[in-house]
């Protein structure tokens, strides 16, 4: 049961092989025996089981979705109503978030079951998370390795069948690191494409929801029902939301495959570009033809993002200041003592590290040097990745240079932890679709495939990940301990 | 570049955010690894690029100036710090 996929799932369901009660309650089990990972930050168990019973009255009546009843989990920085929204941080520990992200809101309307909140980076601040107020969380591959981050929490979760699917965000890696670490599927969806309403903001031009899953066909089932248009997100792209799974049975017949030489250059571990060329071999059976294509600016994407990501930062985090919700010091002296104290004492220092680059990134004098010119390198990386998606079809690479590091590794050295995330930022800022898909094993740990596409091509880059994963099995691979 | 604990003094004012006084130098120092990390970007030419916001270059979208919410204050209001009649308390700012 606990290797099913949603549609195997939402047909035992129906055929009433098991009960959306007693998934649930198989999930719920799962997460009570194995705490030593701490992917979760909250088990929301009455809350599940409520979601169940109205379920299994759905089902019942013949009616629902195919995600209707399927235990499913959120990354803590989505707003959940009446339930904690921690972000990871000390700052909104006290914080019961008053209504629903949008991306809940329509997962609660399809039937999903919530089983609770997974643990992440401090405002997804990381890439290893290792920055959560709540601990570190665990690779299920490997105890001492970090899940990456900052949506390690839903990586972990899902692949140490804590639940069936997570949601996660990824502003310059988030979903596709983790996965990539943990050997699951995730999808980064085209800026736009995922309401970011009552999604806590770290850098908001940046930012993008999407699903975390064990295989392409389960994230074309996810990604259906969080996609699309939102009023309520100002950012959010009025662009029709094409049937996913539908389009997944499309022969790779002629497709091009672009591999960006900067991405197999310098830092790339041995281990990692053998695994990748093995799949990228794969796709030749497939019938994909390759090509070598560049994208000369890559090396600049991590001083551009470390500009604009920490500035949108230092913006979006100024809300946090002790008057309205989340945390206020003890006995405050003045008003500036409230705010200085307040978020002294409540968020952690990679946090902090990064309001004070976007507060110094934007300031008087600094503002033209820093912010203007990333914002500049920030069109020349994106047309660097339209001249190469006009000469093929996706482009293929890894997601990041290493597989899971060990934790503590990098935690007190941030450049280094930062420059890990070359292979994943630059789309960010380019708000390029990406997926990270499970292709193999190096020294033990897994390793993903990164496959960007051109805007809005997620239904191409699901399906290029479906057609790998049919003649593959990288993606059924269970850690040990957790079948 | 580099910035001393002085500076990070200046701009942790300037965000509003307590930095144990202990901490300066460390926090000098990673903003300044930071700051050498970011002398790249001064080495690429980007005379007339038009600096880039939004990926897809959308407008910000406007809409009809009408209200949309309803009135939730007593219950954004329940998970407040301090609140009195409907208001947030904060310290006396004006004597």
């Amino acid at each position: 049961m606990e290797n099913q996929s949603i549609t195997e799932l939402a047909k035992s369901l129906r055929a009433k092989h098991v009960s959306s009660v007693e998934l649930a309650q198989i999930y719920l089990q799962r997460i009570k025996q194995h705490p030593e990972l701490n992917c979760y930050i909250s088990v929301t168990e009455e809350f599940a089981l409520q979601q169940a019973l109205a379920a299994d009255v759905m089902l019942a009546k013949g009616e629902g979705s195919l995600l209707t009843g399927i235990p499913i989990a959120h990354k803590d920085i989505f707003c959940t109503e009446g339930v904690k929204t921690s972000c990871g941080s000390k700052m909104l520990d006290n914080f019961i978030a008053p209504y629903n992200a949008t991306v809940v809101e329509k997962l609660n309307r399809a039937g999903a079951v919530m089983l609770g909140k997974l643990n992440m980076d401090e405002f997804a601040m990381g890439s290893s998370n290792e920055t959560s107020y709540y601990g570190p969380v665990k690779n299920p591959w490997a105890l001492a390795a970090v899940p990456g981050g900052s949506s390690g929490g839903s990586a972990a979760a899902v692949s140490a069948r804590l639940a069936v699917c997570a949601t996660g965000t990824d502003t310059g890696g988030s979903i596709r690191q983790p996965a990539s670490h943990c050997g699951i599927t995730g999808l980064k969806p085209t800026y736009g494409r995922v309401s970011r309403y009552g999604m806590i903001a770290y850098a908001s031009s940046l930012d993008q929801g999407g699903p975390m899953t064990r295989s392409a066909e389960d994230a074309a089932v996810l990604l259906q029902a969080m996609a699309g248009y939102d009023d309520k997100d100002s950012t959010s792209v009025d662009q029709p939301v094409p049937d996913y799974s539908a389009g997944l049975n499309q022969s790779l017949q002629g497709v091009s495959i672009g591999l960006p030489k900067e991405f197999f250059g310098e830092g790339l571990d041995a281990g990692v570009a053998a695994t990748l060329q093995a799949a990228v071999a794969e796709y030749q059976k497939l019938g994909a033809t390759v090509k070598e294509v560049s994208i000369p600016n890559l090396k600049l994407a991590i001083p551009a993002y470390y500009v604009i990501a920490p500035a949108e930062c230092s913006a979006n985090l100024s809300r946090f200041d002790g008057v309205r919700f989340g945390y206020r010091c003890q006995n405050p002296e003045d008003l500036l003592d409230l705010y200085t104290r307040s978020r002294g004492e409540a968020f952690g220092k990679e946090v902090k590290r990064r309001i004070l680059m976007g507060t110094y990134a934007l300031s008087a004098g600094y503002y033209d040097a820093y912010y203007i010119k990333a914002q500049k390198i920030r069109r020349l990386i994106s047309d660097d990745f339209k001249q190469a998606l006009a000469e093929v079809d996706v482009l293929m690479g890894p997601v990041a240079p290493t597989t899971a590091f060990a934790a503590g590794e990098m935690i007190d050295d941030p450049i280094a932890m930062y420059l890990s995330d070359i292979y994943t930022i630059a789309v960010n800022l380019a708000g390029l679709p990406a997926m990270s898909v499970p292709a193999g094993f190096s020294g033990g740990k897994p390793v993903g495939l990164q496959i960007i596409g051109n805007y809005f091509a997620e239904q191409q880059l699901l399906n290029i990940a479906h057609q790998y994963q049919q003649i593959t099995d990288w993606h059924q691979h269970i850690p040990k301990g957790f079948e | 570049m580099s910035l001393t604990a002085d500076d990070v003094k200046k701009i942790a004012h300037l965000a509003r955010l307590g930095i144990n006084p202990e901490d300066g130098v460390a926090y000098a120092k990673d903003l300044s690894d930071m700051l050498e990390l970011m002398t790249q970007m001064a080495a690429l030419d980007t005379e007339g690029v038009a600096p880039m916001a939004h990926p897809l270059d959308q407008a910000q979208r406007l809409r009809a100036d009408l209200v949309t919410e309803a009135d939730l204050r007593d219950k954004y209001q329940a998970i407040a710090p301090q609140v009195e009649a409907g208001l947030y308390l904060v310290p006396k700012v004006i004597e």
